[in-house]
């Protein structure tokens, strides 16, 4: 057990560090830099005024040593400092994560409490119309696009409900009703999507469990049918559920950064397809970099939480 | 290929159809038996199909072109005349839509082609090399998929342009590294069996060994992986159209639609509802369809029967 999170924990020097060298490359290869964007603003340019701007970004450097300035920044917890506000993008950072976390995390619980309970009842009463019913929305809800929806609810929202969101985004602790006044709706949406995803595997991991002898035994021995579906069947059904929920979180990623842009919330995604924009080297390397982080350390909760979750796993 | 699979030394399950004479009975047959066990993949067939035409021959399905514009009729709701409604330009909004088609169909299964090879070539040499190259590879896809997928493609797009090749490929890419995975778990399965020792046995080479033996008995797997991600990769192209990274126009996207739309929207919202509509039923086609061929297809499903 111990040599197994050992080496999981390990195997994360190599990820993380080629994350960094293809991100860093990838920015580089971007065509334009932020010289050409600050050049743009002022007409044509002598090559004098370009080589001063250059220098002063440290963009004259080769790109190996930029890379090697860049690791030893973050070594050092620096996330660098934006090219376009002159601010640390740290503090940047620290103002708009609240933003997309409370929006991943609130899609997430929309998710699990609208995908739990289908996928269940689904799978225990196999082949009845609530089935049916639980399949076909799961269906829906994986073929209807998050930006649609998005689009659509702030458009009929207004038309149909008077619903408006908010036009100052606010933050959960300075003024929580206006917060998830516009936040509410697309964790809704996104979470939605990700119902679809986990319905499907939790009915079809169901479906599996409930066949075995075990549950057959529990039943039999007279257990009440919820503690047999609820503590004999789903904890042994649980496992591939928790994998796909943590494989959902680049899915999530993505689907933060068009709902953000869509419903104006400053969170992390919008913020990323300004600078992207901007070519603003630093806050894109920061923004990506944060987000593979998160990637990798779900990843990495996900399999050691399954010598938890199965003991067969940890003693195996 | 089903076939050469049944015959195949893993998939000796006997094949109990009665064999009607022609060919073209025997596949009729064969849809009529599809379509009564599974309806609703039947009509995810149906919508499919309907897509394929359209993407097919929108010159001939579309009332006007879709660049034709006409600016004494802009922004007019749906009716008699433009059954979608026209955008800002002018433009017949339900011809477009049918052009559109054309967009999803050639992206969502070049890119699943694109990715069916990939995860095929990068999961079956994988497992079945092993050892370092193994390790080290797995280690490579480790890195790609740690970037989320859809800032992955906007970078690429960024970098090589929005060419309709290079969204096919970038999708196929980032989708076949995904399930890549799933491909060298059932070839490791696959070159643990004792037949392929007892083809080694004989001498084949490695190629051989691979090319006969192991893909043939992994190809249920990709292609089942691969009918389920037409729908993901055709929601995708439309997210990135949408943010403005997709195929370039005039040609129109679904996505790229609906972006367009944003500014009107609150005076006009038909234009928001069509474009999207057809992408969710798309969308819902092919998962349909791509649900039923995992059913009747999956070998790991059909043993558990």
């Amino acid at each position: 057990m111990n040599t197994y999170v050992a080496q999981r924990l390990l195997l994360i020097v190599p990820t993380m560090f080629g994350v960094t060298v293809v991100l860093f490359m990838a920015v580089r290869f971007l065509p334009g830099d932020v010289v050409d964007q600050i050049l743009g603003d002022f007409g044509a340019a002598s090559p004098e005024t370009r080589r001063q701007l250059e220098e002063r970004y440290s963009l004259n450097d080769s790109i190996p040593q930029q890379y090697v300035t860049w690791l030893g920044e973050l070594a050092r917890g620096d996330l660098g400092t934006s090219i376009t506000s002159g601010r640390p993008v740290s503090s940047e950072v620290k103002r708009r994560l609240p933003a997309t976390f409370e929006l991943g995390s609130l899609a997430m619980v929309f998710s699990l409490v609208i995908a739990l309970p289908i996928g269940i009842f689904s799978a225990v009463k196999q082949n009845t119309w609530i089935d049916y019913a639980g399949r076909s929305f799961a269906i829906v809800l994986l073929a209807v696009p998050s930006f649609w929806l998005g689009l659509l609810a702030i458009t009929y929202g207004f038309i149909w409900f008077g619903w408006v969101p908010p036009l100052r985004y606010a933050q959960l602790w300075d003024d929580p009703v206006s917060n998830l006044k516009i936040l509410w709706v697309p964790a809704a949406i996104l979470g939605g999507f990700l119902a679809g995803t986990t319905m499907r595997l939790t009915r079809s991991a169901m479906l599996e469990v409930m066949h075995e002898d075990y549950v057959r035994t529990a039943r039999a021995k007279g257990l009440r049918a919820r503690v047999v579906v609820l503590r004999h069947a789903l904890r042994n059904a649980i496992l591939p559920v928790v994998t796909v929920v943590g494989l959902q979180v680049p899915v999530m990623v993505g689907g933060t950064v068009i709902l953000e842009k869509i419903f104006s919330i400053p969170g992390m995604g919008s913020y990323l397809l300004t600078s992207l924009s901007q070519r603003d080297y630093p806050v894109v390397q920061a923004i990506v970099l944060f987000t593979a982080t998160a990637i990798v350390i779900t990843n990495l909760v996900v399999d050691l939480s399954y010598s938890v979750i199965d003991p067969r796993i940890r003693y195996g | 290929m089903m076939a050469n699979q049944a015959a195949s030394e893993v998939l000796a399950a006997p094949v109990l159809e009665p064999r009607p004479r022609g060919a073209g009975s025997r596949y009729l047959h064969r849809a009529a038996r599809f379509a009564r066990k599974q309806p609703l993949g039947a009509f995810g067939t149906v919508i499919v199909l309907v897509l394929v035409v359209l993407a097919a021959l929108p010159g001939v399905l579309a009332p006007q072109k879709y660049d034709e514009f006409d600016v004494t009729a802009r922004l007019q709701g749906p009716g008699a005349g433009h059954l979608f409604g026209t955008d800002q330009l002018g433009r017949d909004q339900f011809s477009r839509i049918v052009y559109g088609a054309r967009t999803s169909v050639i992206i969502g299964f070049g890119a699943v082609l694109i990715a069916g090879l990939v995860a095929t070539i990068a999961g079956v040499t994988s497992a079945y090399f092993g050892g370092w190259f193994d390790t080290i590879f797995q280690r490579l896809i480790d890195v790609w998929m740690a970037f989320p997928g859809l800032i992955f493609v906007v970078f690429i797009v960024s970098i090589f342009g929005n060419g309709r090749m290079t969204i096919i490929t970038t999708l196929g890419l980032l989708f076949g590294a995904g399930s890549s995975r799933v491909v060298r778990s059932s070839a490791l399965t696959v070159r643990s069996m004792s037949y392929i020792e007892a083809v080694r046995a004989t001498g084949a080479n490695d190629l051989r060994i691979i090319l006969r033996h192991v893909i043939p008995n992994v190809t249920p797997i990709i292609i089942v992986n691969a009918s389920v991600q037409v729908g993901a990769v055709i929601l995708t192209e439309s997210s990135l159209s949408f943010l403005g990274f997709g195929t370039p126009p005039p040609f129109p996207s679904w996505g790229r639609m609906l972006q367009e739309a944003q500014s009107q929207m609150q005076q006009h919202p038909y234009l928001a509802l069509f474009p999207g509509a057809a992408i969710a039923l798309t969308v819902y086609g092919f998962n349909m369809l791509g649900d039923a061929l995992r059913d009747s297809w999956d070998p790991r499903l059909r043993t558990r029967a």
